[in-house]
């Protein structure tokens, strides 16, 4: 979830909790330019957890209220993780096995 | 207006250097779940995973003070080949019994004596049913998106 990654875009996509917001007023208080924001924003919004309209003449963005993509994404890197833990315990406990009895390769030879 | 959104299923595949039986012994005992994954988050600490071995079987994780918290159910139970499960957690990261995406996890042989696992989890499109439920989760610091955190302090650290 490299969206997230960056601390600064962390904290613009938190502000967005509270409801959708114009770049400039996302930008109050945080410690960095205007078209940081904006920059911020287009990653989010590229990695489906933002989404943006226009509201008058501004751009006002929000959190993605499908969430789907983001909840995709998100499990897509879990079970990547997930699976490589699931790996490292069946390896091991196989090595475990070979190591200090045989009698686990029995009933699968074929 | 209303949009369906059909998404395409998450697929994770990989090579593992034992046989199916094994493989499937060891993914269904759960002993390599990240324990920080758990709807307690952290209230209890969670203690283990459970996947009864049955179709019908419930799948759920047990805290240290021995609540349990239900996650799903087993649809398909077929050893050493294929399990399927029903992930009903929601966007709230809840248990939620109406909502239902499937999990498939398949042990194929493969020469050498190792096990290709492919993981699918599907039907994200059923979370649409709870879509309130699911923009709460975004919303909710306790939510998905505290989660989400947790998660990226693993990945970055």
């Amino acid at each position: 979830m490299a969206a997230l990654g960056d601390p600064t875009r962390r904290r613009v996509f938190e502000r967005l909790k509270s409801g959708p917001q114009a770049v400039g007023a996302l930008a109050v208080g945080l410690p960095v330019s205007r078209p940081a924001v904006s920059q911020h924003l287009k990653v989010l919004k590229q990695a489906g957890l933002v989404s943006d309209r226009p509201e008058g003449t501004r751009r006002v963005y929000y959190i993605d209220p499908r969430g789907l993509g983001a909840l995709h994404a998100w499990l897509d890197q879990f079970w990547g993780q997930a699976l490589v833990a699931f790996q490292a315990e069946a390896e091991a406990e196989a090595k475990t096995d070979a190591g200090t009895d045989t009698d686990s390769g029995e009933e699968e030879t074929s | 207006m209303t949009r369906t959104i059909a998404l395409a299923p998450v697929r994770r595949s990989l090579l593992v250097k034992v046989r199916p039986e094994h493989a499937f012994k060891v993914f269904t005992s759960y002993s390599w779940w990240p324990k920080e994954h758990s709807l307690f988050r952290g209230n209890p600490k969670q203690k283990s995973v459970v996947i009864e071995p049955r179709v019908g079987g419930r799948w759920y994780e047990k805290g240290e003070d021995g609540r349990e918290c239900d996650w799903g159910k087993v649809l398909a139970w077929e050893p050493p080949g294929r399990l399927l499960l029903a992930w009903q957690i929601n966007g709230k990261f809840e248990y939620d019994p109406s909502a239902a995406t499937e999990v498939e996890i398949t042990f194929a042989p493969e020469a050498s004596g190792m096990t290709r696992v492919n993981l699918e989890h599907r039907y994200f499109e059923r979370f649409g049913e709870t879509g309130a439920a699911l923009r709460a989760g975004v919303d909710d610091p306790a939510g998905w998106s505290g989660l989400l955190k947790l998660f990226v302090g693993a990945a970055e650290a």
